[in-house]
């Protein structure tokens, strides 16, 4: 069996006090494809940006053990270093940023975490035509600003650029295919594809059954309510597919 | 599309990007220098030992004594949207010279103290060190201590000195141009200048001459109890082109110390002159104790047909910068352009901007001006754009932008528009924006920490600006906003 790459037990979290996540339990392992699956309001994207450490969330209970490193006590900068990527759903805009820039700084960071020196520029710039290449975005892209003028395909494309740059250990995909047209799906979900190997891991977070067709998950989840309530195989998703969300709402609101 | 995005509120931004708190001046040392410096207070005695100790010619006394009694008739202008503290003229010396025999005719009679101070700023005054292809003029206190590169640029019969070697050498041309453009008459500032100045660098580019390479001259208050007030004096002849530098940095002293330069300079026929500034002086601490006044009078005249003057400036120093670079256009066509990046953290206030006066046809003039305020500071653009009734067919376009560091800090625009011919298209643009929380996660997300993302996204709010500085000053200046804006975030 493969060695666990994340274990989260019994997480609760709170935004201006008011609990979302009532005691997450989930354990990831190297080489598997996760997909927590859940209707609105269910606290999915509360648990990536909790696990991301993003500001003004509450950690108000339970911990996160990421390959033996307490993963709450760390910076986001250092979460990122150990390998932690968080796909967001509305990437930001930053204005006159290039994106060589930015990935520059971004892999340079991690380098000098792991006390190794600087990338050149042009080995830089080699890598980074590699990796744009996975997701097909063309050679503007560097001198383009972070996001800024991307149309929604284009955004979602370069989020995957960025984890193909970072090689994370663990990618959190979360709504990825929201706001993509059949052809950018295909395209972001042969990147993510490209980029699973034996030693990293990734949960994709979707409203959808549709982007499980692309990405094979080896485990759904059902996030209700700020718990897990149900968890299965592929089989899972199809199931939600066909028959909605309201038959495992009402089994968890009769209790 | 989940709908469980939290509404974050705003406030939660102010903890991220929180108060200035202590990013190091590190240019704040005090170097040792056997100084010359006469006693404090300002009369015509004064003006008439400064000018004697210069050797000045009597043209040149006649010229501070007619400025310094037009002064005494002005008072402080309080116009601008600073609040700045009661000036006491009597007790500042007007006069510091680092001490020496002669003029330095080779750097081993250069003071090894005075070497090591321009090299601790990393000023290339060394002669192994010339090679950067950057000709400088470095400027202590009240006297230029070393001009680097000039029997080069002299081949091509370029002038590039201290301003007291001009009026020594070249004193027709000094006189021809000196107070033709800024007047002792301007403003308070310039009528005390022209009373006292002490030094500054002199500039002369021939007809059809490109100068090869970047003039510099570097500014440095030293002495303490003391001003600076140094004159720049440019003239760029038909067809030529020079590029020019300035930076500026001061010891930390807890007084306040007043800079009042000023900066004249003449573009002729088809010449074409950049003047780039990088303003570093001290700042004062987090509490507003110390620091420089910089209240300085910049402008150029595009006296000739097609000539181009182009402002650049980054200022991140000083305890209050007060200054307008300004291009008067009167030749047909001519261009005039202003890029500025104006930082305020702690307690600093600036009030910055420029003048465009279209008095040809068909000029052009380009504003761009981008204020980043931090900390409790006040930040103002002020800037006038002015087109005569004879002037046909002009154009202006301004874009002021104000980005803000927390909550406390003030982002102010003042803009005056003064147009009497209905031929000309003005056209001025204006933002204020904040650093979002999202950007900084998102960067923190990448691995980037957030001092370094916030040095990241600046530079990328100024790019527009950053661009138009010469290489060699491009990397320094975005070094100097990645450290002054160091302990911005909370």
């Amino acid at each position: 069996m493969q060695d666990m790459l994340l274990d989260i037990k019994d997480l609760h979290a709170s935004i201006d006090g008011k609990e979302i996540l009532k005691g997450i339990n989930l354990q990831v392992r190297d080489g598997e494809v996760h997909a927590i699956m859940g209707p609105n309001g269910s606290g999915k994207s509360t648990l990536s940006m909790v696990l991301a450490g993003a500001p003004g969330y509450e950690v108000t209970g339970g911990s996160v053990d990421f390959h033996g490193k307490q993963l709450l006590d760390l910076s986001p900068e250092d979460r990122s270093h150990e390998g932690l990527f968080l796909s967001f759903q509305y990437p930001v805009e930053i204005p006159g940023v290039t994106m060589v820039n930015f990935m520059r700084a971004a892999v340079n960071e991690k380098r000098k975490y792991f006390n190794e020196a600087p990338l050149s520029a042009s080995d830089f710039l080699k890598l980074m035509r590699q990796k744009r290449a996975i997701v097909e975005l063309d050679n503007k892209l560097a001198s383009r600003s972070v996001n800024e003028g991307f149309s929604g395909g284009e955004k979602k494309r370069n989020e995957i650029f960025q984890m193909a740059m970072l090689e994370p250990r663990l990618a959190i995909l979360d709504e990825t295919d929201s706001g993509l047209d059949i052809d950018a799906l295909r395209i972001v979900a042969g990147g993510v594809n490209t980029l699973k190997t034996d030693r990293n891991a990734t949960i994709v977070i979707t409203h959808y059954q549709r982007l499980l067709d692309y990405i094979k998950p080896d485990f759904v989840h059902v996030l209700y309510k700020g718990r897990i309530i149900r968890t299965g195989g592929p089989e899972l998703a199809l199931e939600l597919e066909e028959r909605g969300y309201d038959w495992l709402k009402e089994e968890v609101d009769a209790k | 599309m989940s709908a469980d995005k939290p509404n974050k509120p705003d406030a939660g931004n102010d903890d991220v990007i929180k108060d200035v708190t202590s990013g190091e001046y590190k240019y704040g040392f005090v170097s040792d220098i056997d100084t010359d410096v006469i006693p404090r207070g300002l009369s015509e005695e004064v003006i008439r030992l400064i000018s004697a100790k210069k050797q000045e010619p009597e043209w040149l006394l006649e010229f501070r004594l007619a400025a310094y009694r037009h002064w005494l008739t002005l008072e402080m202008p309080r116009w601008a949207h600073l609040d700045i503290p009661p000036i006491d003229y009597q007790a500042i010396s007007y006069y510091a010279a680092p001490r020496k025999k002669e003029g330095p005719k080779s750097l081993d009679e250069v003071d090894p103290e005075l070497l090591e101070t321009f090299d601790k700023l990393g000023i290339p005054l060394a002669e192994q060190k010339m090679l950067s292809g950057m000709a400088v003029d470095a400027v202590m206190d009240s006297v230029s201590v070393k001009t680097t590169h000039k029997e080069k640029l002299a081949q091509l019969g370029i002038i590039f000195c201290s301003f007291s070697e001009a009026v020594r050498d070249y004193p027709d041309l000094v006189r021809r141009y000196l107070g033709k453009v800024v007047s002792y008459r301007d403003n308070f500032f310039a009528a005390l200048n022209s009373a006292v100045f002490s030094d500054g660098s002199f500039v002369y580019i021939p007809k059809g001459v490109r100068c090869p390479m970047e003039l510099s001259t570097y500014f440095r208050i030293n002495a303490s109890g003391t001003g600076q007030f140094e004159r720049t004096l440019i003239v760029a002849d038909d067809d030529s082109y020079v590029s020019y530098l300035e930076g500026c940095t001061a010891p930390m002293r807890d007084e306040n110390q007043l800079h009042a330069a000023i900066v004249e300079i003449i573009v002729e026929d088809r010449a074409e002159v950049k003047y780039s500034t990088v303003q570093n002086w001290y700042a004062g601490d987090k509490d507003g104790r110390g620091g420089v006044y910089n209240f300085v009078t910049k402008r150029g005249l595009c006296r000739g047909d097609y000539s181009k003057l182009s402002w650049t400036q980054v200022e991140t120093g000083s305890a209050i910068t007060w200054k307008y670079p300004g291009c008067i256009l009167k030749g047909e066509g001519s261009v005039g352009e202003f890029y500025s990046v104006a930082v305020t953290r702690n307690r600093q206030q600036a009030d910055t901007g420029t003048k465009m006066i279209h008095l040809g046809r068909n000029t052009r003039s380009t504003i761009v001006s981008k204020g980043i305020s931090a900390g409790h500071s006040q930040n103002s653009y002020r800037g006038l754009v002015k087109v005569a009734p004879g002037a046909d067919g002009c154009r202006n376009y301004t874009q002021c932008d104000s980005l803000l560091l927390g909550p406390d800090c003030g982002a102010h625009t003042f803009p005056y528009i003064d147009v009497m011919n209905d031929t000309a298209v003005v056209e001025h643009e204006a933002t204020t924006s904040k650093i979002s929380e999202d950007q900084v996660f998102y960067c923190n997300q990448r691995g980037i920490p957030t001092e370094e993302a916030i040095g990241l996204i600046v530079n990328g709010y100024a790019k527009e600006v950053m661009n138009k500085l010469p290489m060699e000053f491009a990397v320094e200046a975005q070094k100097l906003l990645q450290i002054s804006l160091e302990g911005s975030v909370g």
